[in-house]
């Protein structure tokens, strides 16, 4: 804390250190000291004690004493509902990240050229993003996607003759994907919207014009132009959506839990996560190496897709 | 002939597109409408097998029915949020606020490995880790209390991390003459750096407000005893509960957005604002 302090001279008392020449060091603390404090308290200390119960047999007890080696972590890899959460997270991705981002770019493109009601066409898309994903699940689970005929879904397709679906049903086909997904889409376009809008602004209009000279229009100019130019942010998105995605608990959790209990399949990681540790077992142990596998897959995600960023931002 | 032609294309391309966009619009307006419309059904109305684009009658008791719901501590739930999201919002700014000037202003040896130590949390999101945070706040004994709801959400190290980019870019002109006047840091900051800075501190204030209102996982991991539910808690104890009284419910999901709509209405310049610098969800 006093690294450049010279040797040998006296200390004098905080009261006056605090008040009289700027002593940096102290200063530098005191700006910065809580966070730290507060971050290594709650973030870091718990991962360490996390790390530390993954190796113990730690049922209902955070000071384990049975010591068992990697055995949680070869639990976890060897157990079937792990490795589901994970494909769970997979499919939920494939769906859920191209979607977004083609929607939320296809509304950007659209309102950054719309001269009428241009800020209300944006707050329109970017509305839902102050809404919560319990409230977006209520309304899906029970109005929108209600197995009824009152439901929306089923009343516009009896406007076409076509019978209703049980959506939310355990019956196969599994229709319950399209409810988690057009959730969260609706949820989540407005947010990327504007990140591309932000994109789109950035773009220096003399490039269009030369397009415009050399007699380049429409998709060509996307193509060539716009889509480039939004490299980064493209990155960035599709960065935030994979981790987002990653993160999925809100909307499983609410729009497929009836009566206080949640099926057994579609259980993404948080979720396995969330009833494995928290749950009646109230298993520490395997629920600690969990999360640390889990977040050093994120981890790693992150740095992979860091170094991408920048290997984009090298090319421009 | 060739820029008449195009001229034509672009207006119908124009018209389109306009098209595209209403229908896109209205599409995204369909949940609101539903959220609105709802509470005001009465609950045969709401499962018969027609549909209603209007309730058939207007009912107003679910909203004086909600609050006296025995099941469902609305008011109460309200009020934690309330307390929540303000507490949470005062805390990271000031915070955060002070960790990034402090990072961004003043020289200090280790400067840079703080903060390395701050950035490198930065790549495990939070979500991630609450089996590791849960086991923690239970041995705080804070289960089920407002400090296990608010304290661990106060140190975000993305919070921090903006702040300092942002008073990077900060004119350090004005703060060496306030300097030169004797304000020192604390003086400088509060005085001078934080006035010229309310535009960035109103964007981050919101989507940390926003963020904690919305919040479901961590309140639902604490949040254990009805007393310290959040309004999002209280929404899905009904939503999946055993019966429900599905227009109550609808009410109870109206009166639990409302305040973020007006925020949003009022605030929407700082929400963007805050979108575009932090590209943070609420999530």
């Amino acid at each position: 804390m006093t690294g450049s302090r010279p040797a040998g001279s006296p200390r004098p008392s905080l009261g006056r250190r605090l008040r009289g020449r700027q002593d940096r060091n102290l200063w530098f603390w005191v700006f910065v000291g809580p966070f730290v404090i507060g971050l290594v308290v709650f973030v870091y200390v718990p991962i360490a004690w996390s790390i530390y119960l993954s190796f113990f047999e730690s049922y209902n007890t955070v000071t384990p004493t049975t010591f068992v080696g990697v055995g949680n972590y070869v639990d976890m890899l060897r157990d079937p509902a792990f490795r589901n959460s994970l494909l769970t997270f997979l499919a939920f991705a494939v769906f859920i990240v191209p979607t977004t981002f083609v929607i939320s770019l296809g509304a950007a493109l659209l309102v950054a050229r719309t001269r009428v009601m241009q800020s209300f066409f944006r707050s329109v898309f970017f509305l839902p993003t102050a809404c919560s994903y319990v409230v977006a699940a209520l309304v899906w689970k029970m109005s929108i996607f209600s197995g009824i005929r009152s439901g929306l879904a089923n009343a516009v397709l009896g406007w076409f003759g076509i019978d209703s679906i049980p959506w939310l049903s355990l019956a196969e086909p599994p229709w319950y994907w399209l409810v988690i997904v057009t959730a969260r889409l609706w949820l989540q376009v407005g947010f990327y919207m504007i990140l591309f809008l932000a994109g789109i602004q950035r773009i220096s209009p003399t490039l269009y014009e030369a397009a415009a000279i050399d007699g380049a229009e429409g998709w060509k100019v996307f193509r060539h132009i716009t889509l480039p130019q939004l490299r980064a942010t493209s990155t960035a998105v599709l960065l935030l959506l994979l981790i987002n995605a990653f993160q999925a608990f809100d909307e499983f959790y609410n729009i497929l839990s009836t009566f206080g209990t949640y099926p057994p399949y579609a259980r993404p990681p948080l979720v396995y996560l969330y009833y494995t540790a928290l749950g009646s077992g109230q298993d520490f142990g395997h629920g600690s190496a969990g999360a640390v596998i889990l977040t050093l897959i994120i981890a790693i995600v992150a740095v992979v897709q860091g170094r991408i960023l920048r290997l984009g931002d090298r090319g421009d | 002939m060739v820029i008449v032609r195009s001229k034509r294309q672009s207006r119908i391309t124009g018209w389109a597109r306009y098209s595209a966009l209403v229908a896109a619009a209205l599409l995204f307006l369909v949940p609101f409408y539903l959220l609105v419309r709802s509470p005001f059904m009465r609950e045969q109305d709401l499962g018969s097998p027609d549909f209603h684009w209007l309730p058939p009658v207007w009912e107003t008791s679910n909203l004086t029915g909600l609050f006296d719901n025995p099941a469902i501590p609305m008011a109460r739930s309200l009020l934690n949020s309330g307390l929540i999201a303000v507490t949470q919002t005062v805390g990271v700014l000031v915070v955060s606020g002070l960790a990034g000037y402090g990072l961004a202003r003043i020289p200090y040896r280790w400067s840079n490995a703080v903060f390395y130590t701050i950035t490198a949390t930065l790549l495990i999101p939070a979500a991630v880790t609450f089996v590791p945070s849960f086991v923690l706040v239970s041995t705080l004994g804070w289960i089920s209390t407002l400090r296990g709801l608010i304290i661990p959400g106060l140190f975000q190290a993305l919070a921090t991390f903006l702040f300092r980019q942002f008073f990077l870019g900060f004119p350090k002109e004005i703060e060496e003459a306030a300097f030169i006047d004797g304000l020192g840091y604390w003086g400088t900051f509060w005085k001078i750096v934080v006035p010229n800075s309310m535009g960035f501190v109103a964007a981050i204030g919101t989507i940390t407000f926003i963020g904690s209102w919305n919040a479901f996982l961590w309140p639902l991991v604490i949040g254990r005893d009805q007393e310290s539910w959040t309004v999002q808690i209280a929404l899905s104890t009904f939503l999946t509960a055993q019966s429900v009284q599905v227009s109550q419910l609808f009410m109870a999901a109206l009166v639990a957005i409302v305040p973020l709509l007006l925020m949003f209405l009022f605030l929407q310049r700082w929400i963007v604002e805050g979108v575009e610098r932090t590209g943070i969800a609420g999530d």
